[in-house]
């Protein structure tokens, strides 16, 4: 289980995150909120890139802040981040093999190529000749490979067309078949409320609320005051 | 002056700005490839190629007194493992807490340029060595238009050539060179990716420094090795690649080529002023292209 508890983070004079404390179990959690609430800064917390100025995160008991990033991965913490972040320099196949665990490993590169057939298409192409949508698939992959116990997603959906949000939305809810938990930080409330059974609402560094999905999805009257959605869920 | 000596006297310094580049190519790659993934400007670059000199000659020396037809092998192996060593140490003990900001990692570098320079000075005194070839390759070979040409200065012509594959290989082809490219873009990145992004560090350190002591014993072979030449080959290796280009080894190979035909050139021309020629070029780039000829913007 991963356990993030009064997690503070401050830049500066800046508190960014004001005592953070959840729970990740086997069930897929979301983080909904605005702009600006702290959702960025808790993913790179969890993955290792940011550093907690108080509380703790652990992953199934082992204390995960205050060591390196590498550690943190290596302990079962993978990070899709927002804007992909992929390595320009190097081509699909590379992301691939930079990760892999080897052909015995649950997630290989043969699975993501039969996974995201459009990655194989690309598999000599560099990081930045790719669509957004190719993009993320690759910046997904590359967490995946790592067999990760947890993976840490940072907007996914964002900028991707309608089309390739529903094949993302499809990947997302078969990750637990692989014993994955998934931390979902997502402003697209259709894909927080599709993939996730429990969504967080982060309102200014603090979890506001948490509920089942499906009740954030019916709740207009909740959405709109903190998301500050105006129709129904979708957006 | 005859229109064949003047063919004679050109093919002379082109061949002569060949191999003073492919020793400027070798210490500069690796000036570039530490700059590449470190982004620290490394200004005790030059007192790796003394540190490798002095080394590599220690070994070599008692060797050669004794007739060992490897003296000088043994004595390139020790200077590239001293300067790797000491490039791993210093990234380890010094830069790597200070990951990121420039500024101080360049001001340690110039501290420790200083320090090495005294103590070398103090352990070897001032007198100057030299390397002497191995037999296989001393004596001259004749070249087309030339005449008599030493061998070992096209040897060093092929050293570079092998030097520049190598590293082409290494950094497009292997598992490391996949890191160390990946760490150019995003070094956070990679480290989420399980890469201990440090110990790559001290790898590329290590290689960078072992560039630069093969440039060291290469370079005091065909030329006396004496103090002085740290800041030489340190303002060689910022020439280079801020005229072809930091980070990159075509750009670095470009940039040496430019610099060591320039010098040569500008010694058989205009003696007094050669030095000027270098710095024109390098002024020229800056003003038409400031990421370098083959640089990325």
């Amino acid at each position: 289980m991963l356990k993030v508890s009064g997690l503070h983070v401050r830049f500066g004079q800046a508190h960014i995150l004001q005592g953070v404390s959840l729970e990740l179990g086997e069930k897929p959690l979301a983080i909904v909120g605005r702009n600006g609430m702290g959702k960025t800064t808790l993913c790179g917390s969890v993955a290792g890139l940011v550093p907690a100025s108080e509380g703790e995160i652990t992953l199934d008991g082992a204390r995960l802040n205050g060591l390196a990033p590498y550690r943190v991965a290596r302990l079962g913490v993978a990070l899709v981040p927002q804007g992909r972040r992929t390595f320009p320099s190097l081509s699909v196949h590379e992301h691939l093999k930079l990760v892999s665990q080897g052909k015995g490993a649950r997630w290989n590169v043969e699975r993501i190529y039969e996974t995201f057939p459009r990655l194989a298409e690309r598999r000599n192409n560099g990081g930045t000749e790719l669509s957004g949508g190719e993009q993320q698939m690759l910046a997904i992959s590359r967490a995946l490979l790592m067999n990760p116990k947890v993976v840490v997603m940072d907007e996914p959906s964002e900028g991707l067309a309608p089309v390739i949000v529903d094949h993302l939305i499809g990947v997302l809810r078969d990750l637990p078949k692989d014993g994955m938990r998934l931390l979902l930080v997502e402003q697209n409330l259709r894909v927080a409320t599709e993939v996730a059974e429990d969504v967080a609402i982060m309102v200014t560094g603090r979890i506001a609320a948490t509920m089942p999905a499906r009740q954030l999805a019916e709740d207009s009257e909740t959405q709109r005051r903190y998301l500050g959605v105006a129709a129904g869920a979708h957006h | 002056m005859g229109v064949n000596d003047r063919m004679d006297l050109a093919a002379t310094i082109v061949l002569n700005g060949l191999t003073l580049a492919a020793l400027y190519f070798i210490v500069a790659s690796g000036f570039s490839l530490i700059f590449g993934l470190m982004r620290v400007v490394n200004m005790a670059h030059g007192s790796l190629y003394l540190v490798a000199g002095y080394v590599g000659y220690a070994v070599f020396e008692p060797l050669y007194d004794r007739d060992v037809w490897w003296a000088w092998y043994a004595g390139l192996a020790a200077g590239i493992a001293a300067a790797a060593i000491a490039g791993a140490l210093m990234q380890k003990l010094l830069l790597g807490w200070m990951q990121g900001q420039e500024l101080r990692q360049a001001l340690v570098t110039i501290g420790v340029s200083i320090i090495a320079a005294d103590q070398l000075l103090a352990l070897y005194g001032g007198n100057p060595r030299q390397f002497f070839a191995p037999d296989a390759i001393f004596g001259s070979t004749q070249v087309p238009l030339v005449g008599g040409y030493p061998t070992f200065r096209l040897v060093q012509i092929g050293i570079a050539v092998a030097v520049g594959v190598s590293l082409w290989l290494l950094l497009n082809r292997t598992r490391l060179g996949m890191m160390i490219r990946a760490g150019v873009d995003d070094r956070e990145m990679l480290g989420a990716c399980g890469v201990n992004v440090p110990l790559v560090g001290v790898a590329v350190f290590a290689l960078g420094a072992a560039l630069c002591g093969i440039g060291g014993i290469i370079g005091s072979t065909a030329q006396p090795l004496a103090m002085g030449q740290d800041g030489r080959f340190l303002l060689i290796s910022l020439v280079v690649v801020i005229v072809g280009g930091m980070g990159s080894v075509t750009g670095t190979a470009v940039g040496a080529v430019l610099v060591g035909l320039a010098e040569q050139l500008g010694q058989a021309l205009f003696p007094t002023y050669s030095v000027i020629l270098t710095f024109v070029i390098m002024v020229a780039v800056l003003a038409l292209r400031p990421q370098g000829i083959l640089g990325r913007a």
